[in-house]
């Protein structure tokens, strides 16, 4: 599953022992791909000395700050960017 | 996944949810601090240890020790861990040398 720039994307709900760089708050919510970076050596194998292959995709994401904090007092339109892996990303 | 969510960790963000004003103040980097900086860039230079083992062992902090480091003193603690679970540095021989 690849996906592309405006694609709506839920971030995968999941818990995750050991080292990941999904963090709690972004869990479970939904958003938008902003862009598609390149691929790079996956982080959760390589914090363990292994070698982080096969290369994983990572995408910037956006979520409306609204849908983070339940009392967010700035605009309705106001984003939160953050770079997460597919294999974190669900389509929504 | 528990049933209030995804468990958070202490370092998902800069710090917990406070009404106490951000202290933005800067500082002046201490000689050491400089040097635990480059010994990262040098262990992983020379592949003994990788930024992301460098991360792991910054989250492994208990909470309450996580929350009371300074920057680099979180460097440090990583280093210690990872390099004492590498078999690098023996259990305790850190402390030794700086007591020796």
């Amino acid at each position: 599953m690849s996906y592309h720039v405006g694609q709506p994307i839920r971030i995968a709900a999941r818990d995750h022992e050991g080292h990941h760089r999904t963090p709690a708050y972004l869990k479970g919510k939904t958003g938008r791909i902003e862009r598609v970076h390149f691929s790079f050596t996956n982080p959760e194998t390589r914090a363990y000395g292994e070698d982080g292959l096969p290369e994983q995709q990572l995408y910037l994401v956006s979520i409306p700050q609204r849908e983070l904090w339940a009392t967010y007092p700035g605009s309705a339109s106001d984003r939160l960017y953050a770079d997460v892996f597919e294999h974190w990303l669900q389509p929504e | 996944m528990s049933k209030d969510g995804p468990s958070p960790a202490v370092h998902d963000r800069g710090g917990w949810p406070t009404d106490a004003p951000i202290d933005r103040t800067e500082h002046a980097l201490a000689d050491w601090e400089m040097l635990a900086d480059a010994l990262v860039g040098v262990l992983g230079g020379s592949g003994v240890m990788n930024v992301h083992e460098l991360r792991r062992g910054i989250e492994s902090m208990p909470p309450n020790e996580y929350e009371a480091a300074s920057y680099y003193e979180r460097w440090l603690f990583s280093m210690e861990t990872i390099l004492e679970e590498k078999g690098v540095l023996e259990p305790g021989e850190l402390d030794a040398r700086v007591a020796g």
